[in-house]
């Protein structure tokens, strides 16, 4: 398994906008996604792709992970697209309709062709496939499988509702059959799941409670439209002080207990063993990212020495 | 290369810039900017170079600016050029 990256907030940046572009480096969030796809019209392919590429050429500093949404590989541009912009070394691809695992293996396939090319070790592009039709949401499974490049599976409320002809509500409630698959073929996989976009920028406690949803089904990161909603779906995101200070005594206690010998002890009255143990490094390594806790928990202190 | 059609690139946002391109016997290169006193000669500098790099010796280039930074300043004329010169 990959190692454990931050990615609470992935933000879209229009590709042919140079003062978005621009401000990526000072945004606070953890992934941004610069879109050649939905946010340029048609006659502006060319130019937001040459202008991303200069863009990524000229931020050699780079202080978040770097992913480009590429149009549709069976479009026109989606080729031209990955020509153009791979060789500005992004960190990964965000392949729009990604409807089966064919689609993915073909983008491994280009991708691993232009990594021989440029000389570059191959898997280092990334990809982050977008799940927003009935197809792909029902081979999620299979898409979570078709590639090792793949880091998290995204699901795109969006375009998944168009494709089932439904209109999306604030509730969200039509989203919840999908959302849990593609959970499900993500964790499966044991790779991370990224929540659809909340569109409605000045409804911040829609946002909130959209994003605490997710959180709570077991997505680990949102996508965002507008830098204003980054503050709130990382304080979402944020392990709760409470929640930290159980999961350092959970693991005080599974020490204790191995100790004396077993691989289960009861901590204020509840029972602690071994999947219990799991969720408090989980949140412990979420918290160490957040620089709440000092000390990264190693694998010792959750599975006991052999 | 050489500039065989009329064609444009860039928009009129802030921090983008307009280019463009004629076909033309001379060169010329004109630059309006809201910062021309500042960074013309800055701007004017990036133009020839990327002009250069593509070998465009003739045309009329010109620029529109809205206080552009040099990469976009490469990028829109590379847009512009491409879209001058294909067939």
């Amino acid at each position: 398994m990959a190692a454990f990256k931050l990615r609470r907030s992935l933000l879209y940046v229009p590709g042919n906008m140079p003062s978005m572009l621009q401000n990526i480096p000072i945004f606070n969030c953890d992934s941004v996604i610069i879109d050649l796809e939905d946010a340029v019209p048609l006659a502006e392919k060319d130019a937001a792709r040459h202008l991303v590429k200069r863009f990524l050429l000229n931020y050699t500093d780079r202080n978040k992970e770097l992913l480009v949404r590429i149009n549709p590989l069976d479009s026109k541009w989606g080729y031209e697209d990955l020509k153009v912009v791979l060789p500005a070394m992004p960190d990964g691809i965000r392949l729009p309709k990604a409807d089966t695992p064919e689609i993915v293996e073909r983008l491994d396939t280009l991708l691993t062709e232009f990594e021989e090319e440029l000389e570059v070790e191959i898997g280092r592009f990334g990809i982050l496939p977008s799940l927003e039709s009935a197809l792909g949401v029902i081979n999620a499974v299979g898409i979570a499988n078709s590639s090792e490049r793949i880091f998290a599976l995204a699901f795109g409320a969006e375009d998944y509702t168009a494709s089932m002809e439904i209109e999306r509500s604030r509730g969200g409630e039509e989203l919840f059959n999908a959302r849990t698959r593609v959970l499900w073929a993500a964790k499966a996989k044991g790779i991370q799941a990224v929540d659809t976009i909340f569109a409605d920028v000045s409804d911040m406690e829609g946002l909130r409670a959209e994003t605490e949803l997710a959180k709570r089904l077991g997505y680990t990161g949102k996508c965002l439209v507008n830098p204003r909603q980054i503050e709130v779906v990382h304080d979402v995101f944020a392990p709760k002080e409470y929640e930290v200070e159980y999961a350092l005594q959970v693991i005080e206690a599974i020490k204790r207990a191995r100790q004396l010998g077993t691989g289960v002890i009861a901590l204020g009255g509840k029972m602690v063993d071994a999947p219990v143990v799991k969720r408090a490094a989980r949140v412990l390594r979420t918290a160490y990212a957040h620089g709440m806790v000092d000390t990264l928990i190693d694998e010792e202190e959750i599975h006991g020495a052999q | 290369m050489k500039i065989v059609k009329k064609a444009q690139a860039g928009t009129m946002q802030s921090s983008d810039l307009m280019v463009f391109l004629e076909p033309a016997e001379t060169l010329t290169v004109t630059i309006e900017s809201t910062v021309v006193k500042q960074f013309g000669a800055l701007i004017r500098a990036k133009v020839d170079e990327v002009l250069e790099k593509h070998g465009i010796e003739s045309g009329e280039v010109r620029i529109t600016d809205r206080g552009a930074l040099d990469y976009a300043i490469e990028a829109r004329l590379e847009t512009a050029i491409m879209r001058a010169t294909e067939g």
